[in-house]
């Protein structure tokens, strides 16, 4: 086992909240996502179509939230490697995301550590993302793990 | 948009309907420009290389977005996606079908809504699973 990679900086960093970033929801963005995807559901790409469901327009997909803004703070928690994977995401979703939503999106570091892998030592980040409306509503919650490792 | 299903529709072991995609090249660099994901592993095969992977891959939150369709598709409008989980276990690449699947592994009724569990997985053309994942949705009911 290499030395660990995680310095106190990095650990002081779980935690900490980023900066709030506004982010606004363009109807031509979630149209653009959805096709981006292979995604043709009517509620995503047809707004008279959606106008007869229950959400009465379009909506975004549910990965949509992944094209928004996020604070910079996260930066001083940058890995000392170049190279990155994502391991996956855990989504909760609790309120439709519209043409027009004003989304404040906060993250912050969740947990660090380390694991070997057939990539080497690899640096394993969890973030969490809070995804709130301009109502003051959570749309949604995603944990998101970021691999980091040094290419060979 | 297709035929709505039901709370009763549904049983512990139902299959979902099976989503194919064929993601190509193309379709990375429009996931990239959608997304604002510009990591040059997902379209640039050199760069991909001297990063130790075999070729370009898909975006993980590409394939995430195939098994949130998955399940949009399957609870359909009136249907609501709860959590959606997916772990990137092994990297797919462009060029060849990759297929989202699913089953029920759970069904009941809390706080007034019908809910369903299910397993959830991208396999590639050759049935190997490099995604699995679990989500939970509610489906209107009939009654």
């Amino acid at each position: 086992m290499s030395e660990s990679v995680i310095t106190q900086d990095m650990r002081d960093a779980i935690g900490v909240e980023s900066d709030p970033v506004v982010n606004e929801v363009e109807k031509g963005a979630i149209i653009k996502f959805a096709q981006a995807i292979g995604d043709d559901n009517p509620i995503y790409n047809d707004e008279n179509a959606a106008r007869s469901t229950k959400y009465g327009g379009l909506i975004a997909p549910p990965t949509f939230l992944r094209s928004m803004r996020v604070g910079a703070n996260i930066v001083n928690v940058k890995s000392p490697y170049s190279a990155n994977l994502d391991g996956g995401s855990e989504w909760e979703y609790f309120e439709p995301i519209r043409p027009g939503d004003l989304i404040t999106v906060t993250q912050y570091l969740a947990d660090l550590h380390e694991r070997q892998g057939r990539l080497g030592n690899m640096l394993i980040m969890v973030r969490e993302t809070k995804y709130m409306n301009q109502f003051g509503n959570v749309a949604a919650l995603q944990r998101s793990t970021g691999i980091s490792y040094q290419p060979a | 948009m297709s035929q709505q299903i039901y709370f009763e529709d549904i049983e512990v072991g139902s299959e979902l309907p099976t989503v194919r995609k064929d993601p190509t090249s193309q379709q990375l660099v429009k996931y990239a420009g959608a997304s604002g994901d510009y990591y040059q592993i997902h379209y640039d095969k050199d760069f991909a290389k001297n990063n130790n992977l075999p070729d370009i891959i898909l975006h993980g939150a590409l394939k995430n977005a195939f098994l949130g369709q998955l399940m949009t598709d399957f609870v359909g409008t009136e249907g609501n996606l709860k959590k959606l989980s997916v772990q990137y276990r092994a990297m797919d690449i462009p060029g060849t079908p990759v297929f989202a699947k699913g089953i029920v592994k759970k069904k009941y009724t809390e706080d007034n809504e019908n809910i369903v569990e299910c397993e959830i997985r991208l396999e590639t053309h050759e049935g190997k699973v490099t995604t699995p994942g679990y989500a939970v949705a509610s489906l209107p009911s009939k009654q």
